[in-house]
């Protein structure tokens, strides 16, 4: 039978065929916790009578929403994971190595094809290496980590396909905002949102991942992407095993069918406080900003940086506001680093910090005070995600908001020559 | 029994602001739930009261914390039209009803709801509306009093796989 990608991930795994709909008990490839879910997730486990984890080179731990510790509680939390970590003999990696999602990637703990959970809404960013990775809660979790397999329905897909290539200062981030505008914030709920084009197939990995990540800002189980080259050359060897024809057949089923031109794009913002509430930049230039925030899972790797630090070219960025920028992990920070680009950001008066999660969640630091405006590479501008709920959130790709942090308010980079 | 009327597309940063995701317990998040969004909730909410809402209650974050501060106020059952996927699976783990009913927008804080899972619908004031079944795996877990309870039960699972 014609099977989309996630049907055929199921059905290779489960050595059945496997249907939108099924529901079963599927085995799980990684699984994922972080210093906020982590926690209960292990007492989940715990009350479940769950003495040892079903394969511990599976679990993927580590900190990175409220890092370095930030508080006594969050510090408490870290402490009862890392002894939990020693207990049951899983790699931590602890405060050193970034954002969740883009480490779990880069470190090659997920590959294509695998069927990943993550303690994280986020976790759909997997499907840019092909993976079907989803989010589920800590009991969820506590569940997995004990049985190594969850409950899953089996979703449907949409295929949204793109074509064309895009302008200058244009890209994936704005892509993922206009099909989110598209489709509204829930027009994806419970299904998997394919992702395939000529842009698609040119795309990088990190782009990729972009709009895999913002999958679940229109409602989706997962964002997928079919491993092509442009895979195998991000995984290299990590693809052993995990490199099989997952190309969803031409007669797949699909519940929504969309095609966009990556051509006529401009880019795009999304303004207060829902993710679909999205415009051109020109509807929106102008307003003023108190502080710029690049970084995040969805847009802080090297890509990113080297976009804004593109569109900065020596500049300096206005004096009144604040630009924070946090590299998505160790890895994307050193090469950073290594580029100049950190330098270049803090010459122009930016403040740059250790890899994490950074202002995206309004836990850590960065915290926006009542009637402040914030401009952020990140995923989320619900009331109150980054403070106070009478500041105001804007999302944008890092290149419109470098664009913004030169003058202090929202500005359309393509006009920031 | 008090009604909560919300709108559509209610986030779990609304539900539970981030900077109280280090807390665990029920009652204490419970204090927080809805903050700075309707402060009465958390002061007013008690034992039996049910949320209504419009479409995709729960959107965002995968934070169980956010059932579990609705659950810790008291409420028992969020009555939507929709609901964002994490949320519902999270509301079937931890004990909150999660009821899908198409007029559920149409329900006023006036209106005394009663639940008739078994029988399809619910009553709100002199009203009976249509509620969507729970799918019959999810209830074994709701019948068992959530996952923690259905797992501890289980001796042994089959999984799907070669
Ligand atoms: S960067 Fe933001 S969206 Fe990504 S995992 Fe951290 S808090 Fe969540």
């Amino acid at each position: 039978m014609a099977a989309t990608i996630t049907e055929k991930i199921f059905s290779r795994r489960c050595a059945k065929e496997i249907s939108a709909g099924d529901v079963m008990m599927a085995p799980i490839d990684a699984a994922m916790i972080h210093d906020i879910t982590g926690p209960l997730a292990i007492n989940k486990f715990r009350e479940m009578g769950g003495t040892t984890v079903f394969d511990p080179a599976k679990i993927i731990m580590l900190f990175d929403h409220q890092v370095p510790a930030d508080s006594i509680p969050a510090a408490e939390n870290q402490k009862f994971m890392r002894a939990f970590a020693a207990e049951q003999d899983i790699l931590n990696y602890d405060i050193h190595e970034g954002v969740c999602h883009q480490v779990a990637v880069e470190k090659g703990r997920v590959r294509p094809g695998d069927i990943v959970v993550g303690c994280d809404s986020h976790t759909c960013t997997y499907g840019a290496i092909g993976a079907f990775a989803t989010g589920i809660g800590s009991t969820d979790m506590g569940f997995a980590m004990k049985y190594g397999a969850l409950h899953f329905r089996i979703p449907e897909s949409l295929k949204l396909t793109t074509t064309g290539t895009f302008q200058n200062r244009v890209g994936p981030k704005d892509l993922i905002l206009s099909m989110i505008g598209d489709l509204t914030v829930d027009g994806a709920t419970y299904k998997a949102v394919e992702f395939t084009g000529d842009t698609i197939s040119e795309m990088s990995v990190p782009g990729r991942m972009t709009c895999c990540n913002m999958a679940i800002e229109m409602g989706g189980k997962a964002g997928i992407v079919a491993p092509d080259e442009v895979t195998r050359a991000y995984c290299g060897g990590r693809m052993d095993g995990g490199w099989l024809d997952l190309a969803p057949d031409d007669d797949a089923t699909y519940v929504l069918e969309r095609e966009y031109d990556a051509a006529d794009l401009v880019p795009q913002i999304a303004a207060p406080h829902n993710v679909d509430n999205v415009g051109d930049v020109t509807k929106f230039a102008g307003t003023p900003v108190d502080q710029v925030f690049i970084g995040s899972c969805t847009n802080g790797r090297y890509e990113d940086l080297a976009e804004a630090a593109e569109v900065l070219d020596g500049r300096k960025f206005a004096p009144d506001i604040r630009v924070i920028i946090v590299p998505a992990s160790k890895t994307e920070y050193l090469k950073a680093l290594r580029a100049g680009l950190i330098e270049t950001f803090v010459e122009a008066g930016g403040m740059v910090e250790a890899p994490c999660c950074g202002p995206c969640m309004g836990g850590a630091f960065g915290i926006l005070a009542p009637g402040e405006v914030s401009l952020s590479t990140s995923n989320r501008n619900f009331r109150g995600r980054q403070g106070s709920t009478e500041a105001e959130v804007y999302l944008c790709s890092p290149a419109t908001a470098a664009a913004s942090a030169i003058t202090g308010e929202i500005t359309d980079p393509r006009e920031v020559a | 029994m008090t009604t909560w009327k919300f709108g559509n597309d209610i986030d779990t940063d609304a539900i539970i602001p981030g900077r109280y995701l280090t807390i665990y317990d029920p009652k204490e998040l419970a204090s927080h739930a809805f903050e700075g969004t309707r402060n009465a909730f958390a002061k007013e909410a008690a034992e039996g009261d049910i949320i209504t809402a419009g479409r995709n209650f729960g959107c965002g974050s995968s934070r169980e914390h956010a059932p579990i501060a609705i659950r810790g106020a008291g409420v028992q059952a969020v009555v939507a039209i929709s609901f964002a996927r994490i949320f519902y699976r999270n509301c079937i783990a931890t004990g909150v009803l999660p009821v899908i009913c198409p007029e559920a927008d149409t329900i006023t804080e006036d209106e005394e709801i009663i639940l008739h899972l078994d029988e399809g619908h619910l009553t709100a004031g002199e009203r009976t509306l249509k509620v969507e079944p729970i799918p019959a795996f999810m209830r074994k877990i709701i019948d068992a009093g959530g996952l923690v309870e259905y797992a501890k039960n289980l001796t042994e699972i089959e999984i799907c796989t070669k």
